[in-house]
């Protein structure tokens, strides 16, 4: 019996979670100190299992462990962990986003400073540990119900994040929104996952909500026709797939910062990994035949998201329409449906998981200290916070799509798997590498490098120790992956291989 | 013919009413300030019964007893466990409230209404049946008007006896005729009797209906639900909360085994009649909870819909489904006992019931915030409580069944269900006390508060995530039916 790492990981943030709650709320340094070394400790752990993942063995699934959880027919559950290709880096990336999240909340001692969370962070860190624990349950899952039961978890604490300590502007309606939103998807999802487990026991006699065993369930084309979209879509609204993105860029303006690295950074790719592995994985003819539905869908996404993320003048609004824009691109890469287009979308959702999370990071230090973030009213951001503005022009690079970076190892297969199926639909995509590229090098000149405004003058300070940590963290693993794409780009690929087995049977 | 048996079958019932006469021996003999104590042994009487029943009164194969009244089988058993512990629940709920706490016939009136749901999980006569219904009726219509002199509690209690014993005639009316058609009281013999050809499909609909009338009070679904809201507000908060859950789950059990065992032959005539009240009552549930400010009407119609996702398992009319609506009604006992408990607690110290009353609850009390967000999530049916299982499984049922338009009906309700469970988590989060000197108004439980709170959390807690004991136990007495 090997050492269960894939359930220590997913449920050490719910242990941390329950002792953070149990802890006195007046020690804030003591509870903030007790969510560092539980984070910590996940970061290392999937850090191991990425470094451990074997590349060369294309069986699937690794690090599989599986314990009955509840068999009565007919109703099976296991609680079966695994990761595959594509699962193994978000995984990384889910403990990285919660390194740098605790790290950035963390909070500073000078009074013209309102950075990090002061209010209850008792209750922030237990509940941010709690969205920690759903999302991580649902990258490991291979069991559909605690695919499902994971996923329920990662989307209610978010109300309770942003609404408590969000902006206060929006925050209630936001949150309300976001969680309808998400939780609408997730029903209808549901009523598709019920209809797959039960045609799976008509057809093979097998009551089990394991994905592995559904994968060769012969639903019928019809019954793959009926149930894809509302599975996929389900899904993938958590995605941001247009139009059913409302929902994302109110969620991210109003967040706190670190939430709103979470949101953005893993949340959405949970969406995205969601419908993956369920919709397309499952349900590959059903695939097949609507792939056209999801390459429009996730085209129009591409292009609208970065014109509307061109216009805005609030930071986080231009950062949360790019972020549409960006998980168009992945949804794009989806949607074509073939080998090089997947694996673009793999990469992608890792790339800009780190990107965007470094972006918030880097809004939310600016406007702790600036108290706006409205692009006109900024301004002279380099001499002041020098660190923060080489992490956000990196990010900045990485989404244009420069080579070197992380961004052009995602986005240039897209591009190819598109051209492959429908060469129209890449050409007007790429229109959108062009304006965001205009809308972030507009960005940087403006609120980095134009003189300061006066009223800004002397109240700027620059970003703590801590906060140089997390944006060193996150730059320096999307140079990493733009500089050695192999240290990743194998990796997906053993999931993208699984997969085109799947697909390739219609 | 007394066996041991015989007394295994009805060993909780004598343990209750043991218990009920030790109240009523002791409480005269108390001082003023020691009555309370009544609750201490209501409670923890009902722990040793509990134990007792597990270790010397468990059932084996399905019998009957007492000449065919009662069927000793698991389901049955099980449902009485269930019944104990939330009138445990409710007794160290009604301890600290100042008008009904210190009064020992109140204690004794949950007692006897306990034995009258713990006989309709196990009746398997028609005589019996009516019987153990009234005996869970009537002394819930004394406790709902217990606060003499407080005009809400009187009328409560009024309205829920004149809509009691209304519907409860026109049941009887319906076994009446049930009796007639097939020469029987016993539910087997009239499974037997009653054939398809023997009735005319319009007369079996008018029986059922006629009896749908009794049950649909019992369980509150609409249109029998006029009484909820208006009863649930002005009763005791503990007797709502106990009305709401175990009379609700004792009215399910008398469907299950009424409906599965009798009727089998007219399923089609009694799961479309459910079907409809089912939709009906879940749609209507929720879109009246929309705009109450009140939290104990907002429950009440919180509840009236939850009696709707529940019947969805009945109408599925197979193993699986009765099982997930006994799982439910375990899920729905914990969740709903635990939000009656805290509006309890919360409004013996401010004496306040609106919604908006709850703002700062989380920081005047961050332990009771943290159970209200158990609570509510868990009535939302979200993960990982009770709720969200309980709902996964009833919503399978109903696919299993092919009833997938009922099963999306249920999943838009759960949708607008989210939305005014959060609406009340926003005043307990969000927002604050007008002078925001929280730490100045504390909210203190006393110890029998947090010792039926604690459990009742822990409880949704485990339902929601080490299911697996309790669903087998649901499961076990699902097989009984069939």
């Amino acid at each position: 019996m090997n050492f269960p790492i894939l359930s220590v990981i997913t449920f050490l943030p719910f242990v941390a979670g329950i002792l953070i709650l149990l802890m006195p709320a007046n020690r804030k340094n003591e509870i903030r100190a007790v969510a560092l070394t539980a984070a910590v400790m996940d970061l290392l752990l999937t850090g191991w299992v990425y470094a451990q993942y074997l590349v060369n063995d294309l069986q699937g699934y690794q690090f599989i462990e599986k314990y009955t959880w509840l068999n009565i027919p007919p109703i099976n559950i296991d609680l079966h962990f695994g990761v595959d290709g594509i699962s193994a880096p978000l995984v990384l990336l889910t403990g990285v986003v919660m390194f740098t999240g605790v790290l950035i909340s963390w909070g500073n001692d000078d009074p013209h400073v309102m950075a990090g969370i002061q209010d209850r962070p008792r209750e922030f860190f237990a509940f941010l540990f709690l969205l920690a624990g759903g999302v991580l349950g649902v990258f490991v899952s291979l069991d559909l119900f605690m695919l499902f039961f994971f996923y329920e978890i990662a989307v209610f604490p978010m109300y309770l994040l942003i609404a408590i300590w969000g902006w206060v502007k929006t925050r209630e309606y936001a949150a309300m929104k976001l969680t309808l939103y998400l939780f609408i998807g997730s029903v209808v999802a549901l009523v598709g996952v019920l209809a797959m487990y039960w045609t799976q026991y008509q057809n093979t006699g097998i009551l089990s909500f394991n994905m592995l065993e559904m994968e060769n369930a012969g639903f019928s084309t019809a019954f793959q026709n009926i149930w894809f979209l509302p599975v996929f879509l389900g899904f993938a609204v958590l995605g941001g797939i247009w139009p059913f993105h409302n929902w994302s860029p109110d969620g991210h303006v109003a967040a706190p910062t670190a939430v709103s690295m979470f949101h953005a950074g893993v949340l959405m790719k949970l969406g995205a990994f969601a419908a993956l592995r369920v919709g397309v994985m499952l349900l590959p003819e059903g695939a097949h035949t609507w792939s056209w539905l999801i390459m429009t869908f996730a085209g129009v996404a591409v292009v609208y998201g970065a014109f509307i993320a061109f216009v805005q003048t609030d930071m986080k609004y231009m950062i949360g329409f790019s972020s549409v824009s960006h998980m168009g691109l992945v949804v794009l890469g989806i949607s074509t449906l073939n080998e090089t287009g997947i694996l673009g979308a793999g990469v992608q959702m890792v790339s800009h998981g780190i990107m965007t999370a470094l972006f918030f990071a880097v809004t939310g230090m600016i406007y702790d200290r600036a108290h706006t973030r409205m692009i006109p009213e900024l301004g002279g951001i380099a001499k002041v916070m020098p660190f923060a503005t080489i992490g956000f022009i990196i990010g900045g690079l990485v989404s244009m799509g420069m080579p070197g970076f992380s961004g052009f190892v995602a986005e240039f297969p897209i591009f190819m798997g598109v051209w492959r199926e429908q060469w129209l639909v890449a050409v007007i995509a790429s229109i959108s590498i062009v304006i965001t590229a205009a809308y972030i090098m507009i960005n940087i000149r403006k609120v980095f490098f134009s003189p300061m405004p006066e009223k800004l003058e002397g109240h700027i300070s620059d970003v703590t120790v801590l906060d140089k940590v997390a944006i060193a963290t996150l730059s320096l693993l999307m140079i990493v992956i733009g500089m050695f794409p192999a240290v990743i780009v194998p990796m997906v690929e053993t999931g993208v291989k699984y997969i085109m087995n799947l697909l390739g049977g219609a | 013919m007394f066996t041991s048996m015989t007394f295994a079958s009805i060993l909780p019932e004598i343990l209750i009413l043991t218990i009920g006469l030790l109240v009523l021996i002791f409480e005269p003999f108390w001082k003023e300030d020691q009555k309370r104590n009544a609750g201490w042994l209501t409670a923890g009487g009902l722990l040793i019964a509990m134990l007792l029943s597990m270790v010397f009164g468990r059932p084996s194969e399905p019998t009957e007893v007492l000449g065919g009244m009662i069927r000793f089988d698991w389901l049955g058993f099980f449902l009485k466990m269930l019944f104990m512990f939330a009138a445990a629940a409710t007794a160290l709920l009604l301890m600290d409230h100042e008008q009904v706490g210190k009064r020992g016939e109140a204690y004794v009136m949950l007692l006897a209404s306990l034995i009258g749901m713990n006989l309709m999980a196990t009746s398997a006569d028609l005589v019996m049946l009516y019987l153990s219904i009234e005996t869970a009726s009537i002394p819930m219509y004394i406790l709902a008007g217990f606060l003499v002199g407080d005009e809400r509690s009187t009328e409560a209690g009024f309205k829920y006896f004149l809509y009691g014993t209304l519907a409860s005639t026109v049941m009887l009316y319906g076994f009446s005729l049930v009796f007639g058609f097939s020469g029987s009281t016993n539910l087997y013999v009239i499974a037997s009797a009653l054939t398809a050809g023997s009735i005319s499909p319009l007369l079996a609909f008018g029986v059922v209906s006629l009896i749908v009338v009794g049950l649909g009070f019992k369980i509150s679904i609409v249109p029998f639900h006029f009484w909820a809201p208006d009863v649930y507000q002005g009763a005791p908060t503990p007797v709502a909360g106990y009305l709401s859950t175990a009379s609700k789950a004792a009215g399910f059990a008398v469907i299950l085994r009424l409906f599965f065992i009798a009727f089998p032959e007219f399923t089609n005539t009694w799961t479309m009649i459910l079907a409809v009240l089912a939709a009906i009552s879940m749609t209507v549930g929720n879109l009246l909870a929309l705009p109450q400010t009140n939290i104990k009407r907002l429950l009440a119609y919180s509840s009236i819909s939850h009696a709707g996702y529940a019947l969805i398992g009945v109408v599925a009319f197979s193993q699986f489904g009765a099982a997930s609506v006994v799982f439910y009604m375990a899920a729905y006992i914990a969740t709903n006992l635990l939000a009656f408990g805290l509006v309890m607690a919360f409004s013996r110290i401010t004496g306040l019931e609106e919604i908006t009353d709850y703002a700062g609850l989380s920081r005047r009390n961050p332990l009771m915030g943290l159970m209200m967000l158990a609570a509510f999530l868990s009535l939302a049916g979200m993960p990982p409580f009770g709720g969200f299982v309980a709902k996964v499984f009833v919503f399978a049922a109903g696919v299993q069944a092919n009833y997938t338009w009922l099963v999306i009906v249920g999943i838009i309700n759960s949708i607008i269900g989210v939305y005014y469970y959060l609406n009340v988590l926003k005043y307990v989060y969000l927002y604050r006390l007008p002078g925001e000197d929280e730490e100045n108004h504390p909210i203190p439980l006393t110890q029998s508060y947090t010792i039926a709170l604690v459990v009742l959390v822990i409880g949704v807690i485990l339902l929601g995530t080490v299911f697996g004991p309790f669903f087998n136990w649901s499961d076990a007495g699902a097989l009984n039916l069939f």
